[in-house]
């Protein structure tokens, strides 16, 4: 378990302070995958440096598994750091040693026999699915490749908890599939904690069972991903479940009244609910943008529709939505 | 000057020094520039480390008034010309050696000429190291001392080794202006005969000679640090 009291951090630069992030409180349960999302400098990256302390926080408390972080030795924070490894944007492998040397370093230096090691490292080059790279160098991988290296060889010390700094941001979208895929497989097979840092929200709504929104270092919003994506309340969640609002302006030229449907979790019936509508209540509803994706039989995802302004066709179109389950509706 | 160069005399001398002389200077001017800079990076090596990584957020940080040290001790030997320096350091070389003339007593000043400069080389290949590939050996709970060994050296290999070569290009132009002092090799040779003794082309011999391994030195550097460097590998396959 890890847990973020009153977690505040300032950087003190020439120009004046700045607060990086400010009176953060989360708890991040064992087995979680943990979404910290928000947009560029909103303190992601900060806060998850704080977590392996590789940042120390200004104030507040960082306690992972029982252990209070920053009162912990040199000597004790390295062997701790051992349990808490990490990924990046820019994968960060070592340019100069192939890939079963690069899986090999943490082993390394935690002082594990050479032979040791290196089985430990081909288990792991087969689980992440390049068991023929062993001898490759860094430079010779893709993106996508370079990742499965670096997560090798962050769980090589058979981790507890895996932080994710946009991991898969450098990422084409096939290879960010593959990579998130792998990701919760690791985490289901080896019950390792993961703490995901992104600005991609598809990314949180593919992995992530809870999220925190944050914004401006502070945390807008935390909860479950299913109840965030149906039922934004901050205006930071909203933008960011919400992005093409931004793109779509408001009001609407043509005498259009919008509303936005969010599907949250609704049994996919495959019925098809824009079709009906104008079949049985005659009622022509305008697609203006649209976000839905099925997960495990249950739709995901938002709609933004515009309802001509005719007699009664928004109050109809209200009421017969607002009987759907699962489904929310509300007038932007 | 060069209207005799080719007289018969001359000639003859040319050949006498060729074949009794240059092959031992030869050895000689090898022998000091290896061991001279075999000890500057002994010495240069550590202290370039501590001027890269001492600062306050670096991987090994050292007290302020420790690495401002480092630095003016570095940077008043860096700019002391080589020829007073050789002769400032005779005290250091009669205490080490317990004389100051001859070819070993040269190693002395090259060396205290040569480590500052190694250092600062030093010092610029570790700061390519890219930061995050040493923020992410942190966060796998290196300490400073394996980040140096295993991370900033490994990783900066390609650029110490071609920045070692242009070391030891300089040492060997520093250890043939030695031969002013009584230093032996190539230099003294050319000296002795083309300074003293107006015998230029002896002295056209000896400076071609180092030319030439300045050439195999600076081949031999481009080389080894071109082949070492995982990261180019894959663009050539």
């Amino acid at each position: 378990m890890i847990e973020l009291k009153h977690l505040t951090k300032t950087f003190r630069t020439a120009s004046g302070s700045l607060d990086a992030l400010k009176d953060i409180n989360l708890t991040i349960q064992d087995g979680d995958i943990y979404g910290i999302v928000g947009m560029s400098g909103a303190g992601k990256s900060t806060l998850v440096r704080c977590i392996n302390l590789l940042e120390r926080p200004t104030e507040g408390q960082v306690i992972v598994n029982g252990r209070e972080m920053e009162k912990l030795s040199a000597k004790e924070l390295r062997a701790s750091r051992r349990d808490i490894t990490m990924i990046f944007q820019q994968f960060n492998l070592l340019m100069q040693r192939t890939c079963l040397k690069n899986i090999c370093f943490p082993l390394e230096i935690a002082g594990v026999k050479k032979a040791q090691a290196v089985e430990r490292a081909k288990a792991l080059l087969e689980l992440v699915g390049l068991p023929d790279k062993a001898d490759a160098y860094p430079a010779q991988l893709s993106g996508g490749q370079m990742q499965r290296i670096a997560i090798a060889r962050a769980l090589a010390t058979d981790p507890k908890v895996l932080l994710c700094d946009e991991a898969t941001s450098a990422l084409d979208p096939n290879t960010t599939h593959a990579i998130l895929r792998l990701i919760r497989e690791i985490n289901a097979k080896l019950g390792i904690t993961v703490v995901v840092i992104t600005h991609q929200m598809q990314v949180v709504e593919e992995i992530c069972n809870r999220v925190a929104i944050l914004d401006c270092g502070t945390v807008a919003e935390e909860g479950l991903v299913t109840d965030i994506f149906s039922k934004p309340q901050s205006e930071a969640a909203k933008r960011l479940v919400f992005p093409a609002d931004l793109e779509a302006p408001l009001p609407a030229e043509n005498g259009e009244t919008r509303i936005r449907i969010v599907f949250g979790g609704s049994d996919a019936t495959g019925k098809p609910l824009i079709a009906t509508i104008a079949k049985e209540k005659n009622i022509l509803l305008n697609i203006l943008s649209a976000s839905t994706r099925t997960i495990d039989g249950k739709v995901y995802g938002n709609m933004l529709l515009g309802v001509p302004n005719e007699d009664g066709a928004l109050a109809q179109i209200l009421e017969y939505l607002k009987a759907i389950p699962d489904l929310t509706v509300e007038e932007v | 000057m060069f209207s005799k160069l080719f007289s018969e005399e001359s000639m003859e001398l040319i050949l006498d020094v060729l074949k009794n002389e240059i092959p031992f200077a030869i050895w000689e001017t090898i022998y000091i520039t290896v061991l001279s800079t075999a000890l500057a990076v002994v010495i240069g090596l550590p202290v370039g480390v501590l001027l890269a990584t001492g600062e306050k957020n670096g991987v090994l940080p050292l007290p302020r008034w420790l690495l401002q040290t480092l630095n003016v001790v570095v940077n008043i030997l860096r700019s002391v010309p080589f020829l007073l320096l050789m002769v400032m350091v005779f005290p250091l070389s009669r205490l080490i050696l317990g004389t100051t003339v001859g070819t070993t007593a040269t190693i002395v000043p090259l060396v205290v000429a040569a480590f500052p400069f190694v250092a600062r080389l030093v010092e610029s290949s570790l700061r390519e190291v890219n930061p995050n590939i040493i923020e992410a050996a942190q966060s796998m709970g290196a300490s400073p001392f394996q980040i140096i060994c295993k991370v900033l050296i490994v990783e900066s290999m390609p650029s110490l080794i071609s920045n070692l070569t242009i070391a030891i290009t300089t040492i060997l132009s520093y250890s043939a202006m030695s031969g002013i002092i009584g230093g032996g090799g190539l230099g003294k040779i050319a000296i002795n005969y083309g300074y003293y003794r107006y015998q230029y082309g002896v002295m056209l011999i000896a400076v071609i000679l180092l030319v030439i391994i300045v050439q195999i030195f600076q081949s031999v550097g481009t080389w080894l640090s071109v082949k070492c460097d995982k990261r180019l590998k894959a663009a050539k396959k």
